[in-house]
């Protein structure tokens, strides 16, 4: 059948069972919303912001896997996405991001909203797409979808000027695809496997590494078999959280910057390093030429870059990490023996006695730590959790007890303040049987406060609990601990009244400073049909603990730090 | 360490963007670039010199095979590498001192007008920096060099 540009993005939609499209129109893009009014096949989020539609199919994607979609226009509507593309791109999240363009005739002619999109997409998508001519256009969103959730997922934008969503063609939907230049490798070297396997038989204290990729390859049930199975500690990256149950004991908990003790120096000590779908990050390996010194390094990846790309690899498999493990555990039930590791279990063990993850917990002031666990206590696996960026996500990924993959959404590698919102919006759209939390800090929930107003009229009631301390509190931490506690431009003692505000939107508000009120508002919280928003006053001066300082090495992780600016430590003497 | 990767690309909209930016974004160097379509193919073929550690080169050979219009990325020791500079002398100089030069380094005199002479050369890279160097004592007004083709032997 022939069709206009603009019919064929719909039916396109349709074709890859698209139920959500999150949004903005202009100018540019108004043939697309015409055919969007013209339907009721899947649904239009219009969020207040761009940033807030990607955001919201980011977090979308994270929960449910599937692939997230958003509509912009060109211009200030395309760039006010961008930090959305480059958030997703860097945790890899499949989206499908569509733009308008100025028509084909004005590309080049510094038109009203005419920005060189797809120049400013590239190093920030997976790939990307300039439409010129209708006739490739369902190709293209074909090839975008593929593109979008193979081999390392990422997002792809398609930017289509105005002409070609008018004109008409016929509408033919790819069912097969092939793409000369682009084939990811899926299957891993089986030879490589089996040293692998030799190496690990080998090693006295091997240490599985879990990363995103587990999350992202759905292989969260394989690693649990494989970590139970040979009983060989693990440490999760915060992308991992979940693909462990939080109360595995193998589970040794986060690595990094913000890792347990145990964590980290199992790290520093692991004579084999199996990584699953983790990339090295510099958040994880503090100071290089000291991470992992004692240690082989296995490295599992669909990404050939990730391999040696920060850390010699000694038995690299490239691979679909599902497909590895598949082949590997044929021959780890019969060639690995778990009593082989109980030494190294015992030491392990014995670093998580000496510093568990632990806080001073008070009577007279809310600390962070408490709210999460207290959250973690009457939602458990009921919620998924969303975070912004700062202290309160990290806390959140050391207090949440996280028990099944996808349950935590975050932004990791970007580390974008303003996501959490959006996300869990998107999460809550995805996943309705699920409360949608979205931890946050008194800075970032600003960044897209706006949100309340889209999620009132989409009915998407999710709970902010903002860990509130007046402070750009992961900055403050910094000055405070290297800059000799000089606050510069951290201190956000002029707020609004957030209670007010959010029920200016439509949503409701608490504002609590006890325990008691923290859980009466949490409670009433979840029976609410509105977003929500917990205005919750902690310990100003709470610190993120553990701590390895920028650029030092994983085994100087500092477990106790005094701040005598800190009421608690005040009270004391 | 010098390197010369020969990439293969689709003729697509922005694909040079694509390679470009990649150098750019992740701090490689580009010492040079030649850039032609294949004849009757959709492909054309990027010829890249490059400097840097073999690491570097590992990742750059990765990253490249990554951009989804890549077809091939190929690096070897064993191709046939070829450049070409094109020099402009004032006509003061000898023509039979310039024409002897130029033939050392597989070339001749393309052109001779009333105020210039223009040299055409064709060698290796290395061979093409030597022949600069010798034609300095012709005070060389103009020099245009073209980036490096390779193939393997
Ligand atoms: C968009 C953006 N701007 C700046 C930063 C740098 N940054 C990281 S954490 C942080 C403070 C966040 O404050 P808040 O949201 O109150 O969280 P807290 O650390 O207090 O829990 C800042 C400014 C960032 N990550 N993202
Ligand atoms: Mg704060």
């Amino acid at each position: 059948m022939k069709m206009t540009g603009a019919k064929i993005v719909i039916e396109s939609m349709i074709k890859e069972n698209v139920e959500v499209v999150f949004g903005y129109p202009g100018g540019a893009i108004m043939n697309v919303y015409d055919e969007i009014y013209k339907q009721n096949l899947f649904q239009h989020i219009l969020t207040r912001h761009e940033q807030a539609a990607v955001h919201a199919a980011d977090g979308y994607a994270r929960a449910t896997g599937k692939v997230g979609v958003a509509f912009l226009t060109s211009g200030p509507g395309f760039t006010n996405g961008v930090t959305g593309l480059a958030t997703a791109y860097t945790d890899s999240i499949p989206l499908v991001v569509i733009s308008g363009q100025v028509p084909t005739s004005l590309i080049g002619t510094d038109a009203f909203q005419e920005i060189d999109a797809v120049g400013i997409s590239r190093p920030c998508t997976k790939h990307n797409f300039l439409v010129k001519d209708v006739k490739d256009l369902a190709y293209i969103i074909k090839e975008a979808f593929y593109i979008a959730q193979s081999g390392r997922p990422g997002p792809v934008h398609i930017d289509i000027p105005k002409d070609v969503t008018a004109q008409m063609t016929e509408f033919v939907y790819p069912k097969e695809i092939d793409l000369k230049t682009y084939k990811p490798t899926t299957k891993g070297n089986k030879r490589q496997i089996k040293k692998v396997v030799e190496a690990i038989k080998e090693a006295k204290k091997p240490l599985v590494y879990i990363g995103g990729g587990a999350v992202l390859s759905n292989s969260a049930e394989l690693v649990r078999e494989f970590v139970n199975t040979t009983q060989i500690p693990a440490v999760e990256t915060l992308m991992a959280k979940g693909v462990l149950r939080y109360d595995n004991p193998l589970n040794l908990g986060m690595v990094g910057m913000h890792g347990t003790y145990a964590a980290n120096m199992a790290m520093s000590e692991a004579d084999l390093i199996i990584s699953l779908g983790a990339r090295f990050d510099d958040r994880v390996t503090g100071k290089l030429e000291e991470f992992a010194k004692n240690a082989k390094v296995v490295h599992i990846d669909i990404d050939p870059t990730s391999i040696s790309k920060i850390v010699q690899v000694d038995y690299p498999i490239v691979g679909d990490l599902k497909n590895v493990l598949e082949t590997m555990m044929s021959l780890v039930k019969s060639e690995i023996n778990p009593e082989d590791y109980e030494y190294f279990r015992s030491i392990v063990k014995r670093y998580n006695e000496l510093h568990p993850l632990s806080y001073h917990d008070s009577d007279k002031v809310l600390k962070p730590e408490w709210v999460i666990q207290k959250t973690g206590e009457i939602l458990g696996d009921k919620a998924i959790i969303s975070t912004d960026v700062g202290q309160h996500q990290m806390w959140t990924a050391q207090y949440y007890p996280f028990s099944f993959p996808r349950q935590f959404v975050t932004s990791g590698g970007l580390g974008t303040m303003g996501f959490g919102f959006p996300a869990a919006m998107g999460v809550k759209r995805g996943v309705p049987d699920k409360v949608s939390i979205n931890f946050s800090g008194d800075g970032s929930i600003l960044m897209n406060i706006q949100e309340f107003v889209t999620a009132y009229e989409y009915k998407l009631p999710v709970i902010n609990i903002v860990l509130n301390n007046n402070y750009l509190g992961m900055v403050r931490q910094w000055q405070t601990m290297f800059y000799d506690d000089r606050l510069a431009e951290t201190d956000l003692s002029v707020q609004p009244d957030f209670v007010k505000l959010v029920e200016a939107c439509g949503g409701k508000g608490y504002r609590v400073k006890t325990k008691t009120e923290f859980e009466e508002a949490l409670k009433d919280a979840i029976t609410q049909k509105v977003p929500v928003f917990i205005d919750v006053i902690i310990d100003r001066r709470e610190i993120v603990l553990p701590m390895v300082p920028a650029g030092e090495s994983l085994a100087n992780t500092i477990v106790e730090y005094k701040d005598p600016k800190q009421l608690e430590n005040k009270d004391e003497k | 360490m010098r390197k010369v990767i020969s990439v293969i690309v689709e003729n697509e909209h922005g694909v040079l963007a694509r390679i470009v930016n990649l150098f750019a974004g992740r701090g490689y160097n580009i010492e040079s670039l030649t850039v032609a379509p294949i004849p009757e193919s959709n492909y054309s073929r990027m010829t890249i010199a490059t400097e840097g550690d073999p690491e570097i080169f590992e990742q750059i050979a990765k990253q490249l095979n990554k951009l989804i219009p890549v077809y091939k990325v190929m690096e070897s020791d064993n191709f046939i590498e070829k450049e070409m500079a094109m020099v402009k002398f004032p006509i003061d100089n000898s023509l039979s001192d310039i024409d002897a030069l130029a033939r050392c380094y597989n070339g001749n005199i393309s052109n001779v007008s009333e105020d210039y002479i223009v040299v055409t050369v064709i060698d290796r890279a290395v061979r093409i920096d030597n022949f600069i160097k010798g034609i300095k004592k012709f005070s060389p007004i103009e020099i245009v060099r073209s980036g490096v083709s390779v193939i393997d032997r």
